[in-house]
């Protein structure tokens, strides 16, 4: 099919883009973006390493069409550091030792921030949940909890002193 | 193989009159795409056949839940999310919400509809056992209009449903009845996220002491479709639970269902926790009627 022209919001900048209509978001991010940091580990939704937020909500990538996100707002793990700075999470991997080869960490990061922004303080049953379908093949999770729940608790006082 | 974008087509029509009349145009060759879960599974395989494919993600027409004096109208396009947050569902039909819970992750949840797992028909389907138990209906929407039907009887076969070619379910209707009743939904897999059941069951009944009033029995993954044990449930109207009644509605219960052997279970087994399911519901009535 013909491509034709769409425009996506992809942290924070808009991308006019030809495409073919039926292409999927990892692709659209990967090839035609070089936005290298979403993976694909399955490309059938079981995974979770291509995760990214559409308007904030977690979403498999792998499985999405781009152009039914046009109008919303797209962020992949190149958009989670602040103004240059490492997101808590970000920084917590690196604390704790939360990645050894790495290929699930973006996808982790973004559910974890889909996560915090609709439950700041969120039970270990409540993230354990959230993240049952990221996979991890080396880490054997551990660390990669410890990580994530400094984050949470970094992020949680962050915002009682901005109060 | 994966498919390539350019052997398929996508039109996003924006709203449920054009998708319909899109429909109505050549019945049968466009495909509906709701949060594509199960579509785009197929599509990234390259087993998607059709290569005509419709958008119906976010029409606004499908996604709305309307609670209405005796009913909850919920659009066909709502997500697992909408659903397991809804305070109502949550109150009056919780094991709806369970199976919404439990339906994949996060982000399966955040996209996945109720509408496709409908259509899917899945013999393994969470919620389906839920919307036969609550005596769920079904509205379906064509440009020839709208037609209402219970859901008991929309699967007709395995992965064969009385949708017609041109037409789209529009809401599910659970009728605002069962608030008293005890309720007890399962799901035995592997486990919850990522994981197709093995066997998955709600039920919700009431008692009057030990008497079993009113008993609504579904179980999923035991046959070609969802089921309800019509002849269990009429067999324990109006009976005292002890231990031979319950013995003898698990014997029922095996009876009534086709479990198979696959690749995730065995029939043996699911027959057994089936029969143990019943019971442990049975069980559950019987504690509530001591309270
Ligand atoms: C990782 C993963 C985990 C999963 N886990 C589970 C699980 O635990 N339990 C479970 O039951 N399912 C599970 N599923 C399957 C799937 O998520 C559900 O069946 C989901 O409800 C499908 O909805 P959808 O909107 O994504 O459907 P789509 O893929 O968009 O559509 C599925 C079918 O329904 C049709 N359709 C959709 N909406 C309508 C409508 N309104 N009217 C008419 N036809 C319509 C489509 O044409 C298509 O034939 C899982 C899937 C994935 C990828
Ligand atoms: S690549 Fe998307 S879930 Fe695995
Ligand atoms: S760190 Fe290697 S897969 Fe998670």
């Amino acid at each position: 099919m013909k491509k034709e022209l769409v425009e996506l919001k992809i942290n924070g900048r808009t991308h006019e883009l030809a495409i073919e209509p039926s292409a999927l978001l990892l692709d659209v991010l990967r090839q035609d973006l070089g936005l290298t940091g979403s993976k694909r580990g399955c490309d059938e939704s079981s995974c979770g390493a291509c995760t990214v937020l559409v308007d904030g909500v977690a979403m498999m990538s792998c499985t999405l069409l781009a152009a039914s996100c046009q109008e919303q707002e797209i962020t992949t793990v190149e958009g989670v550091s602040q103004h240059g700075s490492l997101a808590a999470i970000q920084k917590a991997y690196g604390d704790w030792g939360g990645a050894q080869c790495g290929f699930c960490t973006p996808g982790f990061i973004m559910t974890v921030k889909s996560l915090m922004a609709e439950n700041p303080d969120p039970s270990e049953a409540e993230v354990r949940a959230a993240l049952s379908s990221n996979l991890c093949r080396c880490t054997g999770y551990s660390q990669m909890y410890a990580a994530i729940k400094s984050a949470i608790a970094a992020e949680r006082n962050a915002m009682v002193e901005a109060k | 193989m994966r498919s390539d974008p350019k052997d398929y087509e996508l039109v996003a029509p924006g709203s449920l009159q054009a998708a319909v009349g899109l429909l109505a145009r050549s019945p049968g060759e466009w495909l509906p795409i709701a949060g594509g879960t199960d579509v785009m599974v197929q599509y990234a395989a390259g087993k998607l056949p059709s290569r005509k494919l419709v958008s119906i993600w976010n029409l606004a027409e499908l996604r709305s839940i309307e609670v209405l004096a005796n009913e909850i109208r919920l659009g066909a396009g709502c997500t697992y999310t909408n659903i397991r947050e809804h305070g109502v569902i949550g109150r009056e039909f919780p094991m709806l919400s369970s199976a919404a819970r439990w339906t994949g992750g996060i982000a399966n949840q955040n996209r996945g509809t109720l509408g496709g797992n409908i259509v899917n028909a899945s013999p393994a389907a969470d919620s389906l056992p839920a919307l036969l138990a609550y005596d769920a209906e079904l509205i379906l929407i064509s440009v020839r209009g709208e037609r209402r039907l219970p859901y008991a009887g929309f699967h007709a076969g395995y992965k064969k449903t009385k949708l017609a070619p041109d037409e789209l379910i529009r809401a599910v209707c659970l009728p605002r009845r069962f608030s008293g009743y005890v309720c007890h939904a399962r799901k035995v897999g592997s486990r919850n996220a990522q994981a197709i059941s093995k066997v998955c069951m709600a039920a919700l009944g009431r008692v009057a002491g030990q008497t079993v009033e009113d008993v609504h029995i579904a179980v999923g993954s035991v046959a070609p479709v969802p089921l309800r044990l019509s002849e269990t449930e009429l067999m324990l109207r109006g009976k005292v639970i002890n231990e031979s009644l319950v013995s003898a509605a698990k014997k029922m219960a095996v009876a009534e269902i086709r479990p198979i052997d696959d690749i995730r279970s065995t029939a043996k087994y699911r027959a057994a926790v089936t029969g143990n399911l019943v019971a442990e519901f049975l069980n559950l009535l019987s504690a509530d009627g001591k309270a």
